[in-house]
């Protein structure tokens, strides 16, 4: 007789059992965050973001509206005194990119778009990457991801007191509010300057740290536009014209290295840094080829600022952290809707009948 | 795999794991539950831990699929105990058709994951700067597939590892038959004065295991 008579202990044990299963469900539970309602998620970023009718299927969901580019950056080796990155080492990397709108519209008119972005992928023999997703604001309207949640309700609110209120509570916002109020429109992406706004830390050979913010400034000049000028030009102008401006030429812009003084305001994005802060050219973007996106090189690319070689690193930005779970969010969904996504070159950005 | 798994019954068995087969047993278990809970914490948050979370989950899941082969292996050539004769046959089946799922995942999570980063483009950074080649091309519509099977896996993972426990602490507390000792952490020497139950009578009662 192999068998042991059941041990008094019996339902104590099966108890316990039931008990530590119990238990380790729930710490799963709290863990996945699936009883933590106020916790913020990458789900409620994008929910965020939405349009009232919901997400587009298939496309970003923000800065829907894009091209692909292709090109070179050639480090000027100027900063590689300041990071052991491959990418500041002088020589030709090359690049593949994406002039974009801030909008989660892919459809929407070129001039009801005040944000635009530039989506940048360099990639290094040694096979790392450096990839940035950068706007055309001096500064970001707010200063931590919980308060661009907030700043997103507010703006999607039907409460016409909800911007009031959130403007009262996030004394930040209105140098964003003011640029975008009164700055005029570059008649062009390759007028446009774009800023990385979050800060990053560069590490040098000897392990020291410098906390850098960075731009790229556009070799062609702006030509400013107003609002009303500038929607006169066509609902997909920017496209078009870079389109045609690429094909006639090449175009550059140079990478600016801000670099921080102790006291600066690495950790909040809606603050500029002093004017005097020293500078360094690090090296030149050229564009030299301009792509439709429905099969472009960077339709399937996830412009995540957390993507860094070694010797660029995050710094106490929350920012890029919350970026990179919310735009792998929506590149999990984008992917997944791949089907929605039109293919035909010349069905995103052209305009609707 | 089933062969490494299939009963070898000519040849003579252990009566337990042997002290390497425990220590990967239970160091891989406690790796795995970490990255089940790594896994659903970071892609609930979008707080500064999420970017190291993330390189921990890659590193800590690929030490996993290199000590899932070495664990095969290690098997393979020392076999396990039998399984108690009175164990009922379903649960027999049950127990080895369990273990089977159990070594699968922990190979088949970790390449998804690894095949899951290379179809997005994404490097497969891991901690300490090691970047480790792609093993797919990049492919979105491949991409969106390994990420649905990569979170769907891992929820039947975490089932599967809570009716494992579930079942060896019966085995433990319930049946007392030595199948709990047999992967138990603790050294024989402790387990012969323990009085659940002799090494002979273990011996004795999972010497035959012709499910
Ligand atoms: C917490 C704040 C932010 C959230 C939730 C957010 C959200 C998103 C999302 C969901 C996408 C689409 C990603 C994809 O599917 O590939 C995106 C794209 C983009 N974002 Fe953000 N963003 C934030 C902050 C910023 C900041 C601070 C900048 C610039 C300094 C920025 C610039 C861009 C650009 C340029 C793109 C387009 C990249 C591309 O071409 O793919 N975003 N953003
Ligand atoms: C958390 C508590 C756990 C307990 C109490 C436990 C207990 C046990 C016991 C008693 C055995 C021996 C079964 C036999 O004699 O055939 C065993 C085997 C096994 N366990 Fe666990 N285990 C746990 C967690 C895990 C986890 C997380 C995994 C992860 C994958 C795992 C994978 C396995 C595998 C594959 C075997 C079969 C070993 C073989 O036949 O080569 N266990 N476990
Ligand atoms: C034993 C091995 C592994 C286990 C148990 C595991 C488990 C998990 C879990 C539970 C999640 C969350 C799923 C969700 O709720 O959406 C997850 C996500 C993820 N895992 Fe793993 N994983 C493993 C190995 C790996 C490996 C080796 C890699 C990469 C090299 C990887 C990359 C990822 C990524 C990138 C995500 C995030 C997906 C997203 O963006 O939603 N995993 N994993």
């Amino acid at each position: 007789m192999a068998r042991q008579p059941v041990p008094r202990g019996a339902i104590g044990s099966l108890i316990l059992i039931a008990g530590i299963v119990a238990g380790s469900v729930a710490a799963f539970s709290y863990t996945g965050g699936f009883l933590s309602p106020g916790r913020l998620t990458p789900e409620k970023l994008l929910a965020g973001l939405a349009p009232s009718g919901g997400a587009i299927p298939g496309h970003r969901r923000n800065h829907a509206k894009g091209i692909c580019f292709t090109g070179t950056f050639r480090a000027s080796g100027a900063a590689a005194s300041l990071s052991q990155a491959r990418v500041f080492a002088a020589g030709d990397y090359p690049v593949i990119g994406r002039f974009n709108l801030g909008t989660p519209d892919p459809q929407a008119a070129d001039g009801t778009v005040r944000v635009r972005g530039l989506g940048l992928q360099i990639t290094t023999p040694d096979r790392r990457q450096w990839r940035s997703a950068m706007i055309d604001a001096p500064v970001f309207p707010v200063a931590t991801p919980q308060a661009f949640y907030g700043l997103l309700q507010a703006a999607g609110s039907k409460d016409p007191d909800a911007m009031k209120s959130f403007i009262a509570g996030h004394p930040e916002f209105p140098a964003f509010a003011g640029w975008a109020g009164s700055a005029p429109y570059p008649a062009s992406y390759a007028g446009t300057a774009f800023n990385s706004l979050n800060s990053f830390l560069l590490t040098d050979a000897a392990g020291r740290q410098q906390a850098v913010r960075w731009s790229f400034r556009p070799e062609a000049p702006p030509e400013p536009m107003s609002a009303a000028d500038f929607a006169g030009l066509g609902p997909n102008h920017l496209a078009e014209e870079i389109t045609k401006r690429v094909a006639q030429g090449p175009q550059r812009w140079t990478l600016v290295l801000t670099l921080a003084e102790p006291g600066d305001p690495t950790a909040d994005p809606s603050r500029p840094w002093p004017e005097d802060r020293r500078r360094v050219e690090a090296g030149t973007l050229t564009v030299e080829r301009i792509q439709p996106e429905p099969d472009g090189p960077c339709r399937d690319i996830n412009f995540d600022p957390t993507i860094l070689p070694a010797g660029i690193s995050l710094s106490d930005d929350p920012f890029p952290a919350a970026r990179s779970a919310a735009y792998a969010r929506s590149f999990n969904l984008r992917t997944s809707e791949w089907k929605d996504y039109p293919r035909e070159a010349g069905a995103t950005g052209a305009p609707r009948p | 795999m089933s062969d490494t798994l299939r009963d070898r019954s000519r040849a003579p068995r252990p009566a337990r794991f042997s002290r390497l087969q425990r220590s990967l047993h239970w160091l891989m278990a406690v790796a795995v539950i970490a990255m089940l809970f790594i896994g659903v914490g970071m892609v609930s948050t979008v707080s500064p831990a999420y970017v190291p979370l993330l390189t921990t989950h890659r590193t800590l899941g690929i030490a996993i699929l290199v000590l899932a082969v070495l664990r095969l292996a290690v098997r393979a050539a020392r076999g396990t105990p039998p399984l108690p004769v009175d164990l009922p046959r379903p649960m027999k089946i049950a127990a080895k058709l369990s273990h089977v799922a159990l070594y699968g995942l922990m190979i088949m999570m970790p390449l998804i994951g690894w095949a899951m980063v290379s179809s997005a483009g994404n490097p497969v950074l891991l901690l300490g700067g090691v970047q480790l080649p792609p093993i797919l091309p990049a492919n979105g519509a491949m991409h969106a597939a390994l990420w649905k099977a990569h979170a769907a896996l891992a929820f039947c993972f975490f089932a599967l590892i809570l009716l494992h426990l579930a079942a060896g602490l019966f085995h433990g507390l319930l049946r007392r038959d030595g199948v709990f000792e047999s992967m138990a952490p603790v050294s024989s020497e402790r387990r012969r004065e323990a009085p659940v139950m002799s090494e002979s009578a273990t011996r004795s009662r999972r010497s035959d295991d012709s499910a």
